[in-house]
């Protein structure tokens, strides 16, 4: 036993040793591309939304040959929906898998969370569709296809005093969540500066179940609105909850309304109410109408803002890696190589090239990243009227 | 003064849901002296149970919602959820019955954290919505007061249960066996009473309230998850705590008084000091009066 044991090991270290480098090899004709996102939890939708935008776009981008010849790779992970397990997701994808790219997230506390591990690892981030300003501030490497929330505070401020002619409001955010806070302040700024006054400004907690306390305050003080910068769980529980306190009042709400859950929790709550998105899937704009069908065929789902901004953000990133193939044969070849000094140089070039994006054709409109890293783009006002969403209007930056 | 009284009514309502689980930890701590931190994810399964039950019998889709459906998601999640607790004092707390007490608080932990992953595992981490089983309808109790129907069954089903468990426990043979082995396991075991048989009905019922009050909680706030019974379980262990460990009518004011301050605390003080009230009262409750409210002083031996 003993002798055949000398003479076999060899003979599998061999095998393993080429099996190994064969392995290796087959890896390197693919570029791997990491995303995380919020596949299960309180905004599940958010996650699975943006997962089938970016899954469309890659499927469709390798089917037609890939970039330079190379396929692109993407690794999902799932954050849970929640900060902490997002720094997870990002530490296991740069360090584990070598991905040299990552996409992510739709919450901005989440993108916060992460973004700090890709600047520090030199491997840029977009992230598809978190508006809090803070997140690209993390540094050069953080990138996003969206508008920021002081257009969009800005955008639903006029809409509501402009248009709707609103001059008493009230605010009910989310003290948890980056995004809602800074929305709600947005907002808050901007009404005021347009004359208008608010009259309560509530807070609650994600994950929170009850939140009669505060809106009873709320309707103690009559506003002729509410402003509820959340994510689609909570707005929906809330809008119930306020209309059976006798609060009818219309809300309005900025894109973490967006979820196709959001009416199935609301039912017939948010009636008479308006929010904002990042596209419209009516548009008769070809880019958006061939993209909605082939979602559709694919998913059996109408496509929200939240997956035509991650099939955006696929688009921006891989629109630079083709950049790189077409200028710089050995700096792409890095790309899919091993992790070495090569590679971080040829994402640094990634980099520069994705902050260079400009007038990139999107579904979501034309994308031009700014010197801070942001896309500037209209927002999509739509209103809900028996449990179904129409368009409103179209606001330019 | 409209204002307050909306908040007390709601609070009342919000409550009863804290005093029927409450009611778990009481009767399992007197018969016992085990404090079951189990409790608030038999809890998180009742609501489940309750959710699936009316998700099987179509309500919504199928079957129009009724009363007499929603008494029968909730006796079926009730008995769903007194079979668990029946298991879990098997399986868990039987084996360390002759153990410290310390293991037993342990083994207590080990078992939430089992309901809460398998809760994640099975039913999965996002929040469902629970089917309206009966049809909502707002109700003005005075001007400027307005209760929904849901809220108003809230408040009546936990007062039916109360009631019915207080005279359970006075009136029949079982009932003053459970008092009997509360007051003394190992005498109440001399006198011929089944102690292991009582403790295993003391799991039972105790569980069945806290599938009540998951359904009761999946009525009025449809949402629905696995890790939803963490809080809640700590507030009403605070309740029990609050209306004295080991008194059934105890828990129940206990309970009420923890909605009522919550409610009462976010609308008057701010919303980030929510969960911190259950805390604050639990501080002083052990300092003023450790006893709690209705509970009373007992010489330890040590």
């Amino acid at each position: 036993m003993v002798r055949i044991g000398r003479i076999l090991s060899p003979a599998v270290f061999t095998l393993a040793v080429f099996l190994l480098f064969t392995g290796c090899a087959k890896r390197e004709a693919e570029i791997k591309v990491g995303e995380y996102g919020s596949l299960t939890g309180s905004t599940a939708t958010f996650g699975i939304s943006s997962k089938n935008g970016i899954e469309l776009f890659v499927d469709n981008l390798n089917a037609s040959g890939g970039i330079g010849g190379k396929k692109v790779h993407v690794l999902v992970e799932d954050d849970q929906s929640r900060p902490e397990e997002a720094a997870t997701a990002v530490n296991k994808l740069i360090a584990q898998d070598g991905v040299v790219a990552v996409l992510g997230e739709v919450a901005s506390s989440r993108s916060l969370a992460a973004a700090p591990i890709c600047q520090n690892a030199g491997v840029p981030m977009i992230s598809p569709s978190s508006t809090n300003p803070k997140v690209t501030e993390i540094g050069d490497h953080i990138f996003r296809v969206c508008y920021i929330d002081p257009f969009q505070g800005m955008v639903i401020a006029k809409f509501a005093r402009n248009t709707l002619h609103f001059s008493k409001g009230a605010v009910f955010r989310d003290n948890k969540n980056d995004y809602s806070v800074g929305l709600a302040n947005y907002f808050t700024e901007s009404f005021k500066g347009m004359g208008g006054t608010i009259v309560a400004d509530e807070s609650y907690s994600e994950g929170d179940q009850d939140f009669k306390a505060q809106l009873t305050n709320i309707k103690g003080k009559k506003p002729e609105f509410i402003f509820v910068p959340g994510y689609y769980t909570e707005v929906g529980l809330i809008a119930r909850q306020a209309r059976e306190l006798g609060l009818t009042v219309p809300m309005l709400g900025g894109d973490g309304w967006v979820s196709d859950r959001l009416l199935e929790i609301a039912q017939d709550a948010l009636n008479g109410s308006y929010f904002v998105n990042h596209y419209y899937e009516g548009d008769p704009n070809p880019i958006v109408q061939s993209f909605v069908q082939s979602y559709r065929k694919r998913y059996n789902a109408t496509p929200d803002g939240l997956a035509a901004l991650a099939y955006d953000a696929a688009g921006v990133l891989t629109n630079a890696m083709r950049q790189l193939s077409t200028q710089d044969a050995n700096a792409f070849e890095a790309l899919s190589g091993p992790p070495n000094a090569d590679q971080k140089a040829a994402r640094a070039r990634l980099t520069t090239l994705i902050a260079a994006t400009k007038d990139f054709p999107g579904v979501t409109g034309r994308i031009s990243l700014d010197e801070h890293r942001n896309a500037v783009k209209p927002a999509v006002f739509l209103g809900i009227e028996n449990r179904s969403y129409k368009f409103v209007a179209t606001v330019e930056p | 003064m409209q204002e307050f009284f909306q908040q007390l009514a709601n609070g009342v309502a919000w409550g009863s849901i804290y005093a029927l689980i409450a009611l778990g930890y009481t009767m399992v701590y007197g018969t016992l002296r085990l404090i079951n931190f189990a409790h608030g994810d038999v809890y998180m399964v009742g609501a489940f149970a309750a959710y699936f039950l009316a998700r099987a019998l179509g309500v919504g889709t199928v079957t129009e919602a009724s009363p007499l459906l929603a008494a029968v998601v909730l006796l079926g999640s009730m008995a769903i959820c007194a079979l668990l607790g029946i298991l879990i004092e098997l399986l868990a707390y039987r084996p360390v019955r002759r153990s410290s007490r310390l293991t037993a608080l342990i083994t207590a932990i080990g078992v939430s954290l089992f309901l809460e992953n398998f809760g994640i595992r099975v039913f999965g981490a996002d929040p469902k919505f629970f089917p309206q089983v009966i049809a909502p309808r707002t109700i003005t109790l005075a001007e400027g007061v307005l209760v929904t129907n849901h809220q108003i069954t809230v408040v009546v089903v936990s007062i039916v249960l109360m009631v019915a468990l207080t005279l359970f426990i006075k009136r029949t043979r079982t009932g003053k066996a459970m008092r009997a082995v509360a007051f003394h396991r190992d005498a109440a075991s001399l006198m011929g009473i089944p102690v292991d048989r009582i403790i295993t009905i003391t799991f039972a019922i105790g569980s069945a309230l806290a599938a009540a009050a998951g359904f009761l909680v999946g009525l009025t706030n449809p949402k629905i998850e696995p890790l939803m019974g963490i809080m809640p379980g700590i507030k009403a262990f605070v309740a029990a705590v609050l209306g004295g460990i080991g008194s059934v009518p105890g828990a129940m004011i206990g309970g009420l008084l923890m909605g009522i301050s919550e409610y009462l605390v976010v609308g008057y003080i701010s919303s980030t000091y929510r969960d911190a009230i259950a805390f604050v009262i639990l501080i002083a409750v052990l300092l003023i009066r450790p006893a709690g409210l209705l509970g009373r002083n007992v010489a330890e031996k040590v």
